[in-house]
């Protein structure tokens, strides 16, 4: 059931940049053809494994080799060096109307790439009524695809990319461009696909949308795999590698000199090992380390927001007046302590700031990257409530 | 006995069929197959295609692929028959009998070379058989020509035009006509990616190439010239295909030259073993040309997406 479905070994991509775009004939015959003036290796040494059925989503930042990794994996870039095996019926969404004739109608189009994509016309036929009702094109169908808006060239391409029955679905950050409503048919598509066992490879910044969707989460940046596993830890590690662990700087409340969150460790003990895994029930320290500096002219209360997936606050902690950073320079540890972790469910993250009690905005915050998880059951919820359940024979209704 | 409800969603929510199962191992490696082979639905539809984008919007669609063939056989009918007066009998019909094949090869030859490059979108953004761009090109300039072929034989009919079994020739002739415009597409084609200028030296070698060609000059006169060294006339295929057609067109062979007075034949052997030796000849060439034309155009095609 969860064979390798897309095996990657060793791949390498250079990609030779010659000054001029096509070389011409002339060039070649007077020999004076220009030594390429640089090449670039887009991938080095790439060894990914997919089973079937994982939905992997591939982060990195721009230019990391994303999109080339995702190229290479559909067949339609050769590896410089290494082999690639990609087993089933491959459904690609690599840009904007890929694929499309723009003076052919929407129609037309979806035959066209279904049959780009191996399907017999007669498989189409039976397909094309709710290719057409997914993509939402109405009687728009019959115009030819260069007069569509963007927005209208995604849900077209989805729509084929997802009805032509794909084993592997590779997705290149193409989504965003549909509206909300589409978005969400688009997620829900993907979560029938997942039930179905199939193979899903999707490339995004958006890093919520992996922590939501993906099983597994590969960071690519600068042409190399940096971390493959699971999507929380992922998208920490691309956030490190992008800076963006640190608050982007407000525009009206720079942070004020002086104050430096250090650390935040999580513990199920006090001041004991940073643990990965919290126990519903049993008590959670907290630890914040902040440094008050000579040339501070500010203290204040520490804020601790814990953070489940896209970041959204679960519950936060103010330190008490009792607890408030020193006036003196120094380092400083503020404790909390959770004595009794409630019935949540996920991977939770810290963030931290520090605020004035008269300012509004923090003079210092960080977001941590590293997470604790907590297990509370096996229904899906972010919050395990406590119910009663009970069943009656309801008398039958009278025909 | 439990009760059992049924929880029907609100309405207009999206209420989906659900998807079958993963496909089993064999079945998702015969799909993998067949999107990397060329199949004649796939063929098909890019003929389609390219018709479809070629005539849309288009009133007389179709009828202009006649008016250019046409045209031509007009004006080289007013220049060699009425100003030149070189006397063949029905020349008109000797003109479209070898005007016929030489335009469709041209044609296939021509789009042939840029099917690739013209078709980048494609080859930039999904992954298929790269070869069938090629074909196709082959393709779409076969389906004007069977039109042409078809408008052709109506018309001659209609003047009362009798044929003999001797047209049965044009099937072979066809066959071979296909055979090498698709192994010269697939060498120009796949040269025409890394070297632009491939379509220009193409465009300028079938002008030359036209007049290698017996069409509007019989076959006979070369004979007269080459003597001994007439068979390697035929080295060109085009040549066979070009007098194998006005060998099963065209009915009326001797003449005379209302200039020079000279007798001539107008086609290039009365009989049949010359035409079946030369279409032997032209058919070993054209495999051969063809072997080495997928083998290059496969070893160039992996870098096709780069290049374009």
């Amino acid at each position: 059931m969860s064979g390798a479905v897309i095996v990657a070994r060793g791949v390498s991509k250079r990609f030779v940049h010659s000054s001029g775009h096509a070389t011409s004939l002339k060039e070649r015959l007077l020999g004076n053809t220009k030594a390429p003036s640089g090449e670039f290796w887009a991938l080095k040494d790439i060894d990914l494994t997919i089973g079937q059925g994982e939905t992997v989503g591939l982060i990195g930042p721009n230019g990391a080799g994303k999109s080339t990794t995702l190229k290479v994996l559909a067949g339609i870039l050769q590896p410089t060096s290494g082999t690639v095996e990609v087993i089933g019926r491959v459904a690609s969404l690599l840009e904007l109307g890929a694929g499309f004739n723009g003076e052919l109608s929407g129609r037309e189009n979806i035959y066209l790439n279904a049959a780009l994509l191996g399907l017999r016309r007669r498989e189409v036929d039976d397909m094309l009524e709710s290719i057409i009702e997914f993509s939402e094109q109405g009687a728009r169908i019959d115009d030819p695809v260069k007069h569509y808006s963007s927005g209208e060239y995604v849900k077209l391409g989805f729509s084929i990319a997802v009805h032509v029955d794909p084993d592997v679905l590779l997705v290149d950050e193409v989504l965003a461009v549909g509206d909300e409503a589409f978005q969400r048919k688009c997620l829900a598509k993907i979560a029938e696909f997942q039930r179905a066992g199939r193979t899903i490879l999707l490339v995004t910044h958006s890093l919520g949308l992996v922590e939501e969707l993906c099983t597994r989460a590969v960071v690519v940046a600068d042409g190399q795999i940096q971390f493959d596993g699971d999507p929380e830890f992922a998208v920490g590690t691309l956030r490190k590698i992008l800076g963006t662990d640190q608050p982007a700087p407000a525009p009206d409340y720079a942070p004020k000199q002086g104050i430096t969150i250090v650390d935040a460790v999580v513990s199920a003990t006090v001041d004991g090992p940073a643990t990965e895994d919290a126990e519903p029930g049993q008590p959670l320290h907290v630890r914040v380390d902040v440094d008050v500096a000579e040339d501070a002219d500010y203290t204040g209360d520490v804020v601790v927001v814990v953070m489940g997936a896209g970041n959204f606050p679960i519950w936060s902690m103010r330190s008490s007046e009792a607890a408030r950073l020193g006036d003196r320079p120094g380092r400083y540890r503020i404790r909390f302590v959770v004595p009794s972790v409630p019935q949540v469910n996920g991977s939770f993250r810290l963030a931290v700031a520090v605020y004035d009690a008269t300012a509004d905005a923090p003079a210092a915050s960080r977001t941590f990257n590293e997470i604790f998880r907590v297990h509370s059951g096996e229904l899906p919820g972010i919050v395990a409530v406590p119910f009663g359940t009970e069943h009656t024979e309801l008398p039958a209704i009278p025909a | 006995m439990g009760a059992h409800q049924t929880i029907n969603p609100p309405e207009g929510w999206h209420v989906s069929a659900g998807l079958p199962a993963a496909a089993s191992p064999l079945v998702a490696r015969q799909r993998a197959d067949a999107q990397r082979r060329v199949r004649w639905e796939l063929l098909a539809e890019l003929v389609r295609k390219d018709l479809k984008v070629k005539y849309q919007g288009s009133v007389l669609g179709f009828a202009w692929s006649l008016a250019n063939p046409l045209l031509l056989m007009a004006i080289y009918y007013l220049v060699f028959a009425v100003v030149l007066r070189n006397g063949i009998p029905g020349f008109a019909i000797f003109i479209v009998a070898g005007l016929l094949p030489w335009t469709a090869f041209s044609g296939a030859v021509m789009t042939g070379t840029t099917s690739v490059v013209a078709n980048s979108g494609l080859v930039k953004k999904v992954r298929f058989p790269l070869q069938v761009l090629p074909l196709s090109a082959v393709g779409y300039a076969m389906m004007h020509f069977a039109l042409q072929l078809g408008a052709v034989l109506v018309i001659t009919a209609a003047f009362r035009h009798v044929y003999s079994p001797a047209f049965l020739l044009i099937l072979p002739a066809i066959a071979l006509m296909v055979l090498f415009a698709t192994s010269l597409s697939y060498i120009a084609a796949a040269l025409n990616v890394r070297y632009r200028d491939t379509a220009h030296v193409v465009e300028i070698a079938l002008l030359v190439w036209f007049w290698l060609n017996p069409v509007l000059y019989p076959a006979s006169l070369v004979q007269q010239r080459l003597h001994g060294w007439y068979w390697a006339y035929f080295l060109n295929p085009m040549a066979t295909v070009v007098t194998s057609f006005q060998r099963a067109i065209f009915v009326k062979d001797a003449y005379t030259n209302k200039i020079t007075h000279l007798p001539g034949h107008a086609l290039a052997d009365p009989g049949y073993v010359f035409y079946l030796r030369n279409l032997a000849m032209g058919f070993a060439i054209s495999i051969v040309l063809m072997v080495l034309a997928r083998r290059l155009f496969r070893r160039m095609q992996v870098d096709f997406a780069e290049e374009l």
